[in-house]
């Protein structure tokens, strides 16, 4: 399924994924995936356990090579090495952070490896997630949402072109979901090309200028959010995953 | 160049501070070597076997294997919550993540040594006074090689299920010349032999040093691309 957004915006492609495929060992895990965003548009990605949401974000994170097809970010062609990987912010539901370390020094090693040396970046990234606060709090302390908290400070310190939020909100409080939701928001309004993946449809809508469903490796829905609102596609939702195709 | 080393450095000391804080494999491997010099030395018998002879064996069986407990936990702090996953989406080259985990281990087996060793010379009444420093290089030469194999089998090991146990089958083989290259120089220096006498076994740890350093840094990558 190809679909590539309609809008006109002022804003250049910044991903073009076209007939991308993974597979491991002989179980194809991603299968002709195609589609494109602009910067500043958000894709909020459905489907349910095991559809290869993860995989397709890892590939375009540049962790896992394609088996089939391209990916192009910012016109570099996917893993693409240190260029594409600079301009990528990668959230997990696994926090990516080292227990030992302090908030901080977990935020400041990331900037350090995007070579950001200016410690009021920070602090930024870490004030935007409400966490400066337990800057100086160690990780292993830290309540699980706020550990969330930081490892999104930590993705984002880097202002990154393109965020790969992989359920993002798991282990959130309200404050924290909040905080994220703002600040996705901000980042869109900037600019930056968001892709969430989530199950949660009322969340991933609110964010989203487009939704797409995915279904055993492939896109089975790829619609533009105007077109939609959360009762029909819930019901568009629940046809797609239940469907044959 | 001067970035991929920055970026070694970084992850080497984001590596010795997260050690510090912890000191887990810190003290377990340098309790595992005074526990090692302490049974090698109730089982001496010295009517049978001089000191001289004995201890240089004694040192690098106790370097060999405490080492593999530091290096062992030098890509486990990664896989705890997919930290590697952070490393591996950053702009910073593979080659550096292999450094940096190398450089830190180097100071973890490093540290060790320097504990050790004077141990050593306590339990067998060595007089390591003349030979120090020729010792310590030897040692420092030794345990580059060490680590740059076993921060490679580290990372090949982290992600399989017997880590702990696929680490040692892995790395031990490779060992095998390093340490048998340390313990001959060592004995020819504590022998009381000319340094240049032990010329030849600290050419070989030279070659090797190079050779595993250049091989192990190419091959790290091959680790973790997918």
């Amino acid at each position: 399924m190809t679909v590539t957004s309609a809008r006109t915006e002022p804003h250049p492609r910044l991903l073009e994924v076209a007939g991308l495929g993974r597979v491991f060992g002989a179980r194809p895990a991603v299968a002709n995936v195609s589609f494109s965003l602009r910067g500043g548009e958000c894709l909020a990605l459905f489907g349910p356990n095991g559809a290869g949401k993860t995989t397709l974000l890892r590939v375009l994170a540049g962790l896992l090579k394609p088996s089939a097809g391209t990916a192009r970010l910012s016109g570099i062609l996917l893993p693409g090495g240190a260029p594409a990987r600079s301009r990528v912010g990668l959230i997990s539901h696994q926090t990516m952070l080292y227990e030992a370390l302090s908030a901080r020094e977990n935020v400041a090693f990331a900037a350090g490896l995007h070579r950001i040396r200016d410690p009021r970046r920070v602090d930024a990234a870490l004030e935007r997630m409400s966490m400066l606060d337990r800057a100086e709090t160690p990780i292993r302390s830290l309540s699980r949402g706020m550990q969330q908290r930081v490892s999104i400070a930590r993705a984002m310190v880097h202002s990154p072109q393109l965020v790969l939020a992989d359920e993002p909100y798991n282990g959130l409080d309200d404050s924290g979901a909040r905080a994220l939701t703002s600040l996705l928001r901000e980042l869109r309004a900037a600019g930056t090309t968001v892709i969430v993946v989530t199950h949660n449809l009322a969340e991933g809508l609110a964010l989203a200028t487009h939704a797409a469903v995915m279904k055993a490796g492939t896109l089975v829905r790829f619609d533009e959010k105007p077109s939609l609102d959360i009762v029909t596609y819930s019901d568009i939702y629940r046809k797609a995953v239940a469907s044959d195709v | 160049m001067s970035e991929t080393l920055a970026a070694a450095w970084l992850i080497a000391r984001k590596d010795l501070s997260i050690e510090f804080r912890t000191k887990t494999a810190f003290f377990s491997a340098v309790t595992f070597a005074l526990l090692g010099l302490v049974i090698f030395y109730y089982a001496w018998d010295p009517t049978a076997v001089a000191a001289i002879d004995l201890a240089p064996g004694v040192l690098w069986i106790i370097f060999t294997f405490s080492g593999l407990l530091g290096l062992n936990r030098s890509f486990g702090v990664e896989a705890a919550d997919r930290a590697i996953d952070g490393l591996l989406a950053s702009p910073i080259s593979r080659e550096s993540i292999f450094l940096g985990k190398a450089l830190a281990n180097l100071v973890f087996i490093g540290a060790v040594q320097l504990i050790a060793i004077p141990a050593l010379a306590i339990f067998y009444n060595l007089p390591l006074g003349p030979v120090a420093l020729p010792l310590l290089a030897i040692a420092f030469l030794a345990a580059i090689g060490l680590v740059a194999v076993g921060t490679l089998f580290s990372a090949m090991a982290v992600n399989t299920r017997l880590a702990e146990l696929l680490l040692p089958m892995l790395a031990l083989p490779f060992f095998v010349p390093i340490v048998m290259a340390a313990a001959q120089a060592t004995s020819r220096l504590l022998s009381g032999r000319p340094v240049a006498e032990a010329g030849a076994w600290i050419k070989l740890l030279l070659a090797f040093d190079l050779v595993f350093v250049v091989a192990c840094a190419l091959a790290y990558p091959f680790t973790v691309e997918d």
